[in-house]
């Protein structure tokens, strides 16, 4: 009796870890099936090269969407890595273990706030602000990288911390033995040998920013054409699913699918580089 | 040495340090100006007229259904996803053998489902039970595409704590006889308990905050459901419907407050719980 417990909870416990497979599978399952034949309607030349957007008349390009995205999140990148990078140094070999207690959870705190919160003071607090300086409507792509950039801090922040933690002690020694200070000893002995994990905290990063939907819908303006300037508006991926999703029939929909697969092909992407990166890591 | 004769003897590095010191500041001062600002702009709107009314009417905006339904999808979410989660990370450190191709397999798809953005949750579910299965907009398509969401989340803490229980515990416990399952529930699972309600803590935090995979899986609607069936709004989602109608910035306000209180509550609570952990 007792060895028949034992085997049929074995099987569950096996049956819940497979559970993580089956779901990734029906996901690429319905996503694929859904898109993939809109896709092939449209035309791939005309579906991912296309800078018209009119679902109206039939025109489903969404290139401007897919550049969109690339910049909100180069955008990003550029302001949260060298800021995240910073911090995580300064957690990981500047900051007294008093103040680390409060940091910590502040970090935390930061990666814990919801994005609708953070789209929420997007639109109250920066908007306005960019309204002043640049005298537009405010809504754009430097509003929209500024928003992104600070959502990716913890991320960032966490990621590189550890990794600059997993460095071993006798490199930051040996390089004060020979005579640099902390500051030296910490940026150029410590700081590269962390480089692949920080490499891949960064590319974490690209992945929370380029998901991101309801904090930049609210601050990017969403207008659906390549932007010519960093304060014109701008449409993501996501944002492009979001406000037509509602209300979008037939090929209208199965094109926000469609678009819906691109960004998930893009995920995969950078999944598998961080996994090769983390692997590289560990090995 | 002052900073003054630092500066004048290693301008460099006192220039590195400046810049990590700034970072610092930087990041910490964004965080305590966006929950101040919401606080200080959005505590007085909770006492809106109707803000906290038992019905939503268009004329109150009232948060409470949403409140109620936020706590309804956090609960079948979890029902769904904790204990599946937990089970797959007892299979991946009690049973499984290393190196074995079917954990390696388990392993990247846990990663890759956390990857995800939550609006590719949004259109799976979306696809699955509004297409497919043509129920329309449900609390429960809400709450299992929620439950697939947080499953990596409650495997990865799950699995962590897990593997801190030291191997002594296992080893004493066969040694008195006890078989695998025992073993698992009484002694290994007990001692993780900690880890596992911080990472169960954590993933309530997601289900609160989340948005972009529920307008299209379980709806805009801010009333109290009839049954798992009905279309329901949680704060978040509530929250975006006040915000894209732009009439109610002072109700968004109320709502914000409250979804930053709640979530700080949240991450106190992991972080208490995590600290416990370590301890031992």
């Amino acid at each position: 009796m007792r060895k028949i417990i034992e085997l049929i909870m074995k099987i569950v416990f096996l049956l819940s870890a497979c559970i993580s497979v089956l779901a990734v599978a029906v996901i690429c399952y319905f996503l694929f099936s859904e898109g993939l034949p809109a896709i092939a309607e449209i035309g791939p030349g005309n579906f991912l090269g296309g800078t018209l957007w009119k679902p109206l008349e039939g025109l489903f390009g969404i290139l401007p969407m897919i550049i969109g995205s690339i910049y909100v999140t180069a955008g990003a990148i550029l302001i949260g890595v060298p800021i995240g990078l910073l911090c995580a140094i300064f957690m990981a070999k500047f900051c007294p273990a008093k103040l680390y207690r409060f940091l910590k959870p502040a970090i935390d705190l930061l990666a814990g706030i919801p994005s609708i919160v953070y789209g929420f003071f997007g639109l109250v607090v920066i908007v306005p602000v960019m309204q002043v300086l640049t005298g537009t409507s405010g809504k754009g792509v430097l509003t929209a990288s500024i928003m992104l950039g600070i959502m990716i801090l913890p991320t960032i922040i966490s990621v590189s911390e550890s990794s600059l933690r997993a460095v071993p002690e006798s490199y930051y020694e040996g390089s004060l033995a020979l005579g640099a200070t902390h500051e030296r000893s910490v940026f150029f002995a410590v700081l590269p040998a962390a480089k692949s994990g920080i490499m891949a905290g960064v590319i974490l990063g690209i992945g929370r920013a380029i998901g991101e939907t309801m904090a930049v819908i609210m601050i990017a303006g969403n207008q659906p054409v390549i932007p010519s300037s960093l304060t014109s508006g701008v449409r993501t991926l996501t944002a492009n699913i979001v406000m037509e999703m509602g209300y979008a029939t037939g090929l209208h929909r199965e094109a926000l699918i469609a678009t819906a697969v691109v960004l998930f092909v893009f995920i995969l992407i950078i999944n598998v580089s961080f996994s090769l990166l983390k692997r590289r890591n560990d090995g | 040495m002052n900073l003054v004769q630092y500066l004048k003897k290693h301008p460099f590095s006192f220039f590195l340090r400046m810049l990590v010191y700034v970072s610092a500041v930087i990041t910490v001062t964004v965080l305590v100006f966006l929950i101040g600002y919401i606080l200080y702009k959005g505590v007085p709107s909770l006492t809106l007229p109707g803000i906290f009314d038992w019905k939503f009417t268009s004329k109150n905006m009232s948060m409470t259904p949403a409140i109620i339904n936020t706590v309804l999808m956090t609960v079948l979410s979890l029902l769904m996803a904790v204990p599946i989660g937990v089970f797959a990370a007892i299979y991946l450190v009690e049973y499984s053998k290393k190196g074995n191709k079917l954990v390696k397999l388990i392993r990247v798809t846990a990663e890759t489902l956390s990857g995800i953005p939550s609006i590719v949750y949004g259109l799976f579910g979306f696809i699955v039970f509004v297409i497919t299965l043509g129920w329309s907009y449900t609390l429960l398509s809400g709450a299992i595409t929620l439950s697939i969401m947080i499953l990596p989340l409650i495997m990865r803490t799950t699995e962590e704590a897990l593997m801190a229980v030291p191997d002594s515990f296992r080893e004493g416990s066969f040694g008195l006889g006890a078989g695998r399952l025992r073993t698992v529930f009484h002694i290994i699972v007990p001692s993780a308990m900690p880890g596992i309600l911080s990472g169960v803590i954590l993933a309530i935090g997601r289900i609160v905050g989340e948005s972009a995979a529920l307008i299209f899986t379980a709806g805009t609607n801010p009333v109290v459901p009839d049954s798992v069936f009905s279309s329901v709004s949680t704060l978040s989602v509530h929250m975006y419907a006040l915000m894209t109608e732009g009439l109610y910035v002072d109700q968004a306000y109320a709502v914000a407050v409250v979804l930053l209180v709640v979530v700080i509550l949240i991450n106190a609570l992991s972080a208490a719980l995590a600290r416990k952990l370590t301890k031992k």
